[in-house]
């Protein structure tokens, strides 16, 4: 029987437990920081020697962390390109601008367990000699931000946070900032520019990689949430025993925010790859199945931009068998296990571990037209194919799902969304085109059934009105 | 201006650094191109992939790209098929059968089959790399951004200003799609809003490039334009309505690669291709802007700036852009009139020849203008050496900005001292010739363009004076009671040089005719010196230059056909 495995969120839900630090405390809270702070020089086997710092950090590259943020990235592959020699501060920053729609996993950390998050900061602040960080949280999380505020404070009063921490002469100042509400500002460089007082506009990369150029043209760290409260975790258990959790390269827990047509919608924290897709909507002790009478129709396995998967698909995936060896292997939609390389491996992502199940009730017109609304609304207007095609995305499907379609609108709104995806600025470009990519092609029939029954009702009218 | 410390002679400059070059490919064709090349501020940046295309003969469409501006990389417009070399898991790189470099081409990471563009404008070359400009897989990405550029613009261009000068135009027929598949309602955006006092924008014409907002920002230091709003309903705004009014706004509408921005003064005036475009030099500063003038038969529309890196670059202030108008008054001097009565030329010049011809040594003062050509100058300069005249011109400054206005307002107060007309502070002269008036020693007082009466001498003392010789080209107090009246010319009716503030000796060209009578100063000037001096050989405003460049040390070796359309710089 799959369970959840309750790293991040071990405390987070049971009864009594609350936000503030003296609870925090009671439950073990900063013992890795003082831990971390308390990391002695190593020597390398090649004579090389690490600084306390270089140590936490070459422990988070081993135990395997990949960012939770969405784009599933090595952390410590991550810190490792961080310009370390250009002489300028070098700033972290939290994002905690949860706003792909389906996810609901950090808000639960800031909320119920903000020292978490500050207590992961602080070491990973430390352990890349940042003197300044930020958490940039959504603008729709108020209750959030004050949570984090007291927390800080409480911090700092118990000298977790401030002027000589703990009495090591470390230094650190944590600010927040509240987003003003725009899904934009959790891209990176957009939250970057957002953090600078200035419109979300994504940066071109190159020459703008915030590891090199980040805030205030910088070095900088951009973290998600989730992240950076396995940091924490990293240095309590060592990298080692961490890396045991999970599946190898995909090591320890995740927290899924799992909604749509379930029974039992809802976040629940797994080793990552150990629960499968079928597990996590099925299972009692998840998602508890589909409503009675209804059959899978789809599932979108990772927050809204992933490309969704059509039940009863098979997918090749590479597998390594006892001897080593990769083989390919079939593997149906709900027996793929729920981590990176598997669903990457199915032609999707895992993106911000946002499932969104949908049943044989749905049409996939009107799920779409939905989605492609969300983009069009979100997308910055900075560069000219996701400005101009979202919107164009938008109100193609708005009129299929309207009764004004056309038999050709599947082709048509493929190639426009094929005119947009990898080439804008950022990745917001694939998040507006892959919904509209994956539905038109896995489910062609219904939306060209949907085009032709429009024209039929309207006597083959060459063209639809126009709005 | 100290003669002293900007006559010696510039140390020889240090033999420059070799260039570092590397070799890449484009469309096919080896071409080796400089490492490094001058960014946006001119500091030297890896070579971008744009630069290095232009650099092999070829070109890449883009919208918000400018030499002179920041990178935004936002139109997507100058996308480019690229491949790099492949390298071996040693790092090595690794060879087709032939021997060559196997070349990996950029593709999606998620659909390999599909090409990746990059942003030409912004990403840098690299040893061995593959550019691909003109590949099927660059045209189609260009087209698509077309199509996505078009089908929310209003398609206008029979009203549109910028219709004939206008990139969308020019790309869309080059790039792009003969029909639009676009079945949607268009967005709607506001029209003619008034951003500032000389400028109007269209935002459905608009593509979002934000070369207005990057110069007003970057370049003008104003902070007045931003984007409201998000996405597809992007909007070009100024903070407060009215709020773009610095002195460099209609650079934007130069830098406005469609017909978004338009300037007050010149829209539904003139369709550009009836423009006939003549290089020249905006005279409104020290500065000297280069300029191009547009115009039609005998009327100006506009000028625009002209690039010119040793001077302006590529932008002009707007009050120097605007100084046109006057060009064109009613009340401009037409006629030639003697003691008040219309006269031929020839009457004129005759009757002034022969009286200068007898005027004693020292008889005789000239105020010239710093307004006027160097040419006009230095025959001016010649007539009053034949009596040993005073000569001097009038000062006139006004504040500096930070940009492009010089805080002295003649164009040619360089032209003035070189050729000896004024010393390096303007008018000190003047009192001494005033002295001369009252005293009755000065008999006959030549003034071409200024109104002597309001520096100094006053209407009562020119009252006193045998002959006033005046040419001018609006009336004034002094026009009013001249023995001899000249009627001039405007600086875009004729030809000549100016030299600027910092020595950058550059061209006119006559764009219209002169109104009336009148004539250039310097062509009338050519009757009258030799005249009266007795010295002539030369015919022709390069003759008259050629003659000039002899004479004068500051020019010496220089040619009128030499100097090019930018200048050159001369020892001041």
């Amino acid at each position: 029987m799959p369970e959840q495995f309750k790293l991040i969120l071990k405390h987070a839900d049971s009864p009594g437990y609350t936000p503030d630090l003296e609870c925090y405390a009671r439950h073990g809270g900063y013992e890795a920081l003082k831990k971390a702070l308390a990391t002695t020089a190593r020597d390398l086997a090649d004579g090389k020697k690490l600084s306390p710092q270089e140590v936490v950090r070459e422990d988070v590259k081993a135990s395997g962390l990949r960012g939770r943020g969405g784009a599933g990235f090595s952390a410590g592959l991550k810190w490792s390109f961080v310009d370390r020699r250009s002489g300028k501060p070098i700033y972290l920053i939290c994002n905690a601008d949860e706003s792909e729609p389906g996810t609901f996993k950090d808000r639960q950390i800031l909320h119920k367990d903000p020292h978490q998050l500050i207590e992961g900061m602080i070491i990973s602040c430390w352990a890349n000699d940042v003197k300044l960080a930020y958490i940039y949280i959504r603008g729709e999380m108020p209750h959030g931000a004050r949570l984090l505020e007291k927390a800080l404070a409480e911090a700092k009063a118990k000298g977790f946070l401030g002027k000589n921490i703990l009495g090591t002469g470390y230094d650190l100042e944590i600010y927040v900032h509240r987003g003003a509400g725009a899904y934009i500002c959790g891209e990176e460089t957009g939250l970057i520019e957002s953090l600078e007082g200035k419109r979300a506009y994504p940066r071109i990369k190159p020459p703008y990689f915030p590891a090199v150029l980040g805030l205030y043209m910088c070095p900088t760290i951009v973290n998600n949430v989730e992240t950076l409260c396995h940091v924490k975790h990293i240095v309590t258990m060592g990298p080692a025993e961490y890396a045991k959790l999970g599946t190898p390269n995909n090591t320890g827990t995740r927290i899924v925010s799992l909604s749509g047509d379930v029974m039992k919608p809802g976040y629940f924290e797994v080793e990552v790859g150990k629960v499968t897709l079928g597990q996590l909507i099925n299972d009692p002790n998840f998602g508890g199945g589909l409503r009675p009478g209804r059959s899978l129709k789809a599932v979108i396995p990772g927050g809204s931009s992933s490309k969704v998967l059509k039940a009863g698909e098979v997918f090749k995936l590479n597998r390594k068998g006892a001897d080593g060896q990769m083989t390919k292997v079939d593997v149906p939609l709900l027996d793929l296990p729920y981590d990176f390389d598997s669903l990457q491996g199915a032609g999707t992502m895992s993106g911000s571990g946002a499932i969104i199940v949908m049943d044989d009730s749905r049409s996939m017109v009107d799920v779409l037209a939905n989605l492609s609304e969300f983009y069009a609304h979100e997308s910055c207007g900075q560069c000219t194919p996701c400005r101009e095609g979202a919107l164009w995305l938008a109100k193609g499907t708005h009129r299929l799902a309207h009764g004004e379609g056309r038999k050709q609108d599947a082709d048509y709104l493929s190639h426009i969304a094929q005119n947009i995806q990898g080439r804008t600025i950022c990745a917001f470009g694939e998040a507006a085109s892959w919904p509209v990519l994956s539905f038109v092609k896995k489910f062609k029939d219904e939306f060209e059934a949907q085009g032709a029954a429009d024209e039929a009702a309207r006597g083959k009218a060459a063209r639809p009105n126009q709005h | 201006m100290s003669n002293a410390a900007t006559t010696a002679p510039a140390p020889a400059p240090a033999a420059p650094p070799p260039v570092e070059k590397i070799k890449i490919k484009v469309d096919g064709r080896e071409v080796e191109v400089p490492k490094l090349l001058p960014n946006w501020q001119g500091k030297l940046e890896p070579t971008t992939m744009l630069q290095a295309v232009q650099l092999a003969g070829g070109e890449v469409p883009h919208y918000c790209y400018h030499p002179k501006l920041p990178v935004a990389g936002n139109c997507r417009m100058c996308l480019v098929e690229f491949g790099t070399p492949m390298m071996g898991p040693d790092r090595k790189p690794v060879l087709n059968e032939d021997g060559t470099p196997k070349i990996a081409k950029s593709v999606l990471p998620y659909e390999p089959q599909t090409p990746r563009g990059a942003i030409a404008c912004a990403t840098p070359i690299s040893p061995g790399m593959e550019l691909y400009p003109n590949s099927p897989a660059t045209k189609q990405m260009r087209e698509a951004v077309l199509e996505s550029l078009l089908i929310n613009h209003p398609l206008d261009c029979p009203i549109c200003d910028q219709a004939g000068e206008c990139k969308l135009q020019e790309y869309s027929v080059e790039h792009g799609q003969a029909s639009s598949r676009f079945v949607e309602a268009k967005v709607h955006k506001p029209k003619a809003v008034d951003l500032g006092p000389r400028i109007v924008l269209d935002d459905e014409r608009c593509v979002l490039c934000t070369r207005c907002i990057r110069f007003t920002k970057d370049i003008a230091g104003d902070d007045a334009l931003g984007i409201v709003n998000r996405g597809s309903y992007n909007t070009i705004a100024a903070w407060k309505a009215g709020a773009f009014d610095n002195n460099y706004t209609l650079n934007t509408v130069d830098l406005c690669p469609v017909g978004a921005l338009t300037s007050k003064d010149f829209r539904f005036k003139m369709r550009v291709w009836f423009l006939k475009e003549t290089k020249s030099v905006c005279t409104s500063c020290g500065t000297g802007c280069n300029i191009t003038i547009g115009s039609r038969e005998s009327t100006i529309h506009r000028y625009e700036p002209r690039d010119n890196d040793a001077v302006n670059g590529p932008w002009m202030c707007d009050s120097g852009r605007l100084n046109y108008k006057w060009v064109a008054r009613e009340d401009r001097l037409k006629e030639v009139l003697v003691r008040g009565a219309k006269a031929g030329w020839g009457t004129a010049l005759k009757e002034i020849s022969a009286k200068l011809a007898t005027a004693p040594q020292g008889s005789v003062a000239v105020v010239a203008s710093a307004r006027q050509t160097t040419e006009e100058l230095y025959l001016l300069k010649k007539l009053a050496a034949k009596f040993d005249a005073l000569t001097d011109s009038v000062a006139r400054n006004g504040e500096a900005d930070k940009l492009l206005v010089s805080a002295d307002r003649n164009p040619n107060r360089t032209g003035a001292r070189l050729t000896g007309v004024a010393s390096a502070e303007l008018g000190l002269n003047l009192p001494r010739i005033a002295a001369g008036i009252a005293n009755g020693s000065i008999k006959t007082l030549i003034v071409f363009g200024e109104d002597v009466t309001k520096h100094g001498l006053g209407g009562d003392l020119l009252a006193q004076l045998d002959t006033l010789i005046v040419s001018d080209i609006l009336p004034n107090a002094t026009t009013a009671i001249a023995t001899y009246l000249l009627p001039g010319c405007a600086p875009a009716e004729k030809r000549g040089t100016f030299v600027n503030v910092k020595g950058r000796l550059q061209k006119l060209m006559q764009a219209v005719e002169p109104k009336g009578d009148a004539r250039a100063e310097w062509e009338f000037l050519l009757e009258l010196v030799p005249h009266v001096t007795g010295q002539s050989g030369f015919k022709s405003i390069e003759g008259l230059f050629n003659q000039m460049a002899q004479e004068v040390p500051a020019f010496a070796g220089l040619e009128w056909a030499k100097i090019g359309d930018t200048g050159v710089t001369v020892q001041i």
